[in-house]
């Protein structure tokens, strides 16, 4: 792949949160001794990849896998605790708040809850003129007045609202009003993260169609987080299977949907509901995800894995290349078995 | 206008019309700080101008009783000033008093929990332990530590000016912690929504994002606490003046007043204590069943579309 | 023999401060013994209200103010509540999206089972114990003894629904009310858990509504389905005819909005609009400013549900005849009487 024109470039992300609170909450006694114990959720472990101009990188996988992290991680919410990030072959995650501002007008986000990601107390007018006015200081009144209501019409709703609070929309709208902001700066690069999960089915359908009209018009490269496969299947170039913070393959959307190679990614494919399908066949996984508190050792799927041997218990896979663009992190595709 | 029209239309305004006890309470509490206000307008005497009034008017009784005179409707006090005059002055000062001390303490509180709960950590232990003991300290002893020193340093007669401020000052810090630990904790509740990570996504300053985004979500239960706070205040200040600590009798509040008439009620001159007592319990009570009516129309568990 | 469950002409009103609004607006249908129907529709459809209102559960403000629901051989928005009660808890069960809703968190999940065997059966308690035991048995919990010793926290999402679906099995109900059990939870849990639901209706002898926006989940399990829109059924019939000849114009937006319908990449089918408020539900067909087939007539009158060509498939629509797919209805047909 030509590896040269990347835009976005992760080299070895770890992000872990330290969740044990004070150093009072840390210290419990336990026969007879005073120890220190730390908690720590290793959500993101170790993940490289990287994003192509003009392209749909999706990632999936289930809840507590650590893709909404990773997308926070990405645009620098939170900073990784091991690896690099890489924007137009320029790091980013070392940089400081203030010379992470010229990166801030390349890169946005859309959220999930249309509810949660517009402040309540602002109208759409304030919300969208924000980030306008604070990329380019000293810009006229009028100036960014024309800019809302194009970004406005873009996304479908009406300019004459811009005087009206949040809790004046629908869901759907609102979800318009969030994309709206984000393009406000002209960004080349979105991450989304569920943008569409908590709308019903035929505003999904519409939102989709902006967010793909969107990138057309303005050449925007999205990272797509989300769980639902069916809109991975319909809007990805690449996709890419998270599980437990590792990444377990990544692959143009096409052959992942004909030929999933992983384990993990062939039970999730099978368990998507599938319109009219009776007697769905899906592959059985063993008990339940374990939480990343306390990760597997080897690979981190070994427990629910229909494959897993010995070497699977004991040693991390690591992501081989296959054919050109697939990669895959599994030990019985790397023999060959698979 | 529009925002006009919108609150006629909201269910702020629809609830507070049906409300008897809200109505009646609001009302109340507006005539009479709208007569504390206009106080000099109002009052029949100007009772901090000593050439107005004699002693030899002093402990008349109120103008329906026998010995009661037509110019003084409720009677006069020991220094023979007109009771009624001096009662408006008097809740005035109680007015000032309250909403001074509830917004140093607002403005206190609200930066102080907005810092800590945004920004976590040290700063937020170090902030919250400070309110702790700031609120383990009863504010009495620190108003009579606080009023002996000032009037050492200041003399007696400084301290008649000086009163007033002070005793913002001293109710107003006894009380603050009350807010830090509300907006602290709504700003936990508030700064991982989306909204805010949207903020910082957009690359904002800590102190925009704080100020412009979180504080005006915050606002709800603080302004819940602040009527409560008010008439906690004018009791503060009440308890006070009836201690000796608050107001100078030159200059009464509604707790110096019935103090000053306290010591008069077994000679028989019950009204000096009785009507200015009346008076602040009516206020203060009607602060608290208005504020109680806020906090249930504003709870977002109980708000109804 | 009667049916298990009747419901004919149903209507549920909620008393706001500017008068009476209908959410429910007279729909009827019928479930059988070991019958699964699915109730779909986008929030606010009115899907879980007739859900609550079967079991006679609507909150204040809202009432039902029309229709009758016969369950068993009881009339049962004319019983007392004491009885209602009784019915509620033995004969019909309700499985919510978030299993916390049934689960108190404060007692074990053991407390919890024996407390309702108790409260609805004169057992002691080791006998209760021996219930809750087979219970959780038939919805394949690992090792039950050592999960009735444990909090409701300390079990993973899918494993609570589970635990949820042995509640509501304790009684042995005759119909189970489902509303969204899945929406909360990762594909290849949810996968498991409709596969039990479906199988507990043939074993347990029950009938079962399954409340629900995603038509592939329902498509999957049910035999039969009923679309709703702004508190009517507007299209009901065999799962089959539904999904795959749809015949009501908002069904087929439906599913051609699904991102699956269409070539990935392509732009989706959408609806316009969004479904109506119900305070301001229009004339004639609630769906007519959304319809691409609309005529005047559907501004004015309000069809009623006539049969379509299929058997027992119903649709509310002025303009039913534009929407027939003969290819597919023939196919379907031929596959049936085969």
């Amino acid at each position: 792949m030509a590896e040269q024109t990347a835009l976005l470039e992760l080299v070895n992300v770890v992000k872990h949160f330290d969740i044990s609170g004070t150093f009072l909450d840390q210290i419990t006694f336990k026969a007879g001794r005073i120890t220190r114990n730390r908690t720590i959720v290793r959500a993101v472990n170790g993940i490289s990849f990287s994003i192509q101009r003009g392209e749909t990188l999706s990632i999936v996988g289930e809840s507590g896998c650590g893709k909404s992290t990773l997308a926070r991680t990405v645009l620098g919410l939170y900073p990784p605790n091991s690896g690099r990030i890489l924007y137009g072959a320029k790091r980013i995650d070392n940089l400081s708040s203030q010379a992470m501002l010229a990166y801030r007008s390349k890169m946005q986000m859309i959220f999930q809850d249309p509810y949660a990601s517009l402040n309540p107390r602002m109208t759409v007018k304030r919300t969208l003129e924000e980030p306008v006015k604070y990329h380019n200081k000293g810009i006229g009144a009028s100036a960014v007045e024309e800019k809302v209501s194009e970004v406005m019409r873009l996304v479908g709703v009406d300019p004459k609202w811009a005087e009206r609070y949040p809790h004046e929309f629908s869901g759907g709208q609102r979800q318009r009003i969030s994309i709206a902001r984000a393009l406000m700066v002209d960004p080349e690069f979105v991450v989304a993260d569920e943008p569409v999960s908590a709308l019903d089915v035929s505003i999904q359908a519409q939102i989709l169609n902006l967010l793909m009209d969107a990138q057309e018009q303005r050449k925007l490269t999205y990272l797509f987080i989300t769980h639902d496969l069916s809109v991975v299947r319909h809007i990805s170039t690449r996709v890419a299977v998270m599980y437990l913070g590792m990444l377990c393959e990544l692959a143009p959307a096409k052959e992942i949907f004909s030929t999933p190679r992983h384990p993990y990614t062939k039970a999730l494919l099978s368990a998507v509901p599938k319109l009219g399908a009776k007697d769905p066949n899906y592959i059985r996984l063993n008990g339940e995800v374990p939480t990343p508190i306390n990760l597997p050792p080897g690979c981190v799927f070994h427990g629910r894995c229909n494959y897993a041997d010995k070497r699977c218990k004991t040693e991390i896979p690591i992501t081989t290349k296959l054919s050109e663009p697939t990669r895959v992190a599994c030990h019985r595709v790397e023999e060959g078995k698979l | 206008m529009r925002s006009w029209q919108r609150f006629r239309q909201s269910y702020f305004f629809y609830s507070f019309k049906r409300d008897p006890v809200a109505l009646g309470s609001f009302s109340i509490f507006f005539f009479l700080f709208m007569v504390s206000i206009f106080a000099p307008l109002v009052a029949p005497y100007n009772t901090y101008d000593t050439s107005t009034y004699d002693i030899m008017d002093a402990e008349l009784p109120p103008s329906w009783m026998d010995d009661g005179e037509e110019r003084f409707l409720l009677g006069t006090d020991i220094q023979g000033r007109d009771l009624y005059s001096t009662m408006i002055y008097g809740l005035r000062t109680s007015v000032f008093i309250g909403v001074g001390a509830v917004l140093f303490q607002a403005i206190l509180g609200i930066i102080v929990g907005l810092t800590a709960g945004y920004l976590g950590g040290r700063v937020d232990s170090t902030l919250m332990r400070i309110a702790d003991i700031q609120f383990s300290i009863p504010y009495l002893i620190v108003a009579i530590i606080a009023s002996a020193i000032f009037q050492l340093a200041f003399g007696v007669g400084r301290f008649e000016e000086l009163a007033l401020p002070l005793l913002i000052v001293i109710i107003g810090l006894s009380e603050w912690p009350k807010y830090a630990r509300t907006v602290r904790a709504s700003v936990l509740g508030e700064k991982n929504k989306e909204y805010v990570e949207a903020a910082r996504v957009i690359g904002l300053n800590r102190r925009l994002i704080m100020f412009r985004h979180i504080l005006p979500n915050t606002m709800t239960p603080v302004l819940v606490i602040s009527t409560i706070q008010v008439a906690q205040a004018i009791m503060s200040e009440a308890a006070l003046s009836f201690l000796g600590l608050g107001m100078p009798v030159t200059k009464p509040s509604l707790g110096s007043l019935i103090k000053a008439g306290f010591e008069y009620v077994f000679s028989g001159s019950w009204w000096i204590t009785f009507f200015p007592g009346i008076l602040l319990v009516t206020f203060t009570l009607v602060i608290i069943l208005f504020g109680d009516w806020l906090r249930d129309v504003l709870n977002p568990k109980l708000y109804k579309g | 023999m009667g049916h298990l469950l009747e419901v004919n002409g149903l209507e549920v009103k909620f008393a706001l401060r500017f008068g009476d609004l209908t959410a429910i607006d007279g729909i009827s249908f019928t479930l059988d013994k070991k019958e699964k129907l699915g109730l779909v529709g986008e929030s606010g459809a009115g899907k879980s209200v007739t859900g609550f209102a079967v079991i006679n559960l609507i909150s204040k403000p809202g009432f039902i103010s029309g229709g009758s629901i016969r369950f068993e051989e009881h009339e049962l928005n004319r019983l007392p509540e004491e009885k209602m009660r009784s019915i509620r808890g033995n004969r019909i069960s309700m499985i919510f999206q978030d299993p916390m809703m049934t689960l108190n968190p404060v007692l074990t999940i053991g407390t919890q089972m024996i407390e309702t065997v108790l409260a609805h059966r004169d057992a002691s308690k080791s006998d209760a114990r021996d219930i809750a035991l087979e219970k959780l048995r038939k919805v394949y919990i690992p090792s039950p003894e050592k999960r009735l010793e444990q909090y409701p926290h300390e079990l993973s999402g899918g494993m609570r629904q589970r635990i949820v679906i042995a509640i509501a099995l304790l009684t042995n109900p005759a119909l189970i009310i489902a509303d969204e059990p899945t929406t909360a939870l990762d594909v290849t849990i949810q996968a498991g858990i409709m596969e039990l639901l479906s199988q507990l209706c043939e074993t347990e002898n029950m009938g079962m509504i399954l409340i629900t926006h995603d038509l592939a989940v329902v498509s999957q399990v049910t035999q039969r389905i009923a679309v709703m829109y702004a508190g009517r059924i507007i299209e009901t019939g065999p799962s089959d005819y539904i999904v795959n000849c749809p015949r009501h114009p908002y069904t087929i937006g439906l599913i051609n909005s699904l991102p699956g319908a269409r070539k990935a990449g392509s732009r989706l089918t959408q609806i316009p609009g969004m479904m109506p408020n119900l305070t301001a539900i229009p004339p004639g067909c609630a769906f007519h400013p959304r319809c691409r087939l609309q005529e005047p007539v559907c501004k004015k009158s309000r069809p009623a549900l006539e049969p379509v060509s299929a058997p027992e498939h119903f649709a509310a629509c002025h303009q039913v005849d534009k929407t027939v797919d003969q290819d597919k209805l023939l196919n379907l047909l031929n596959e049936d009487n085969q």
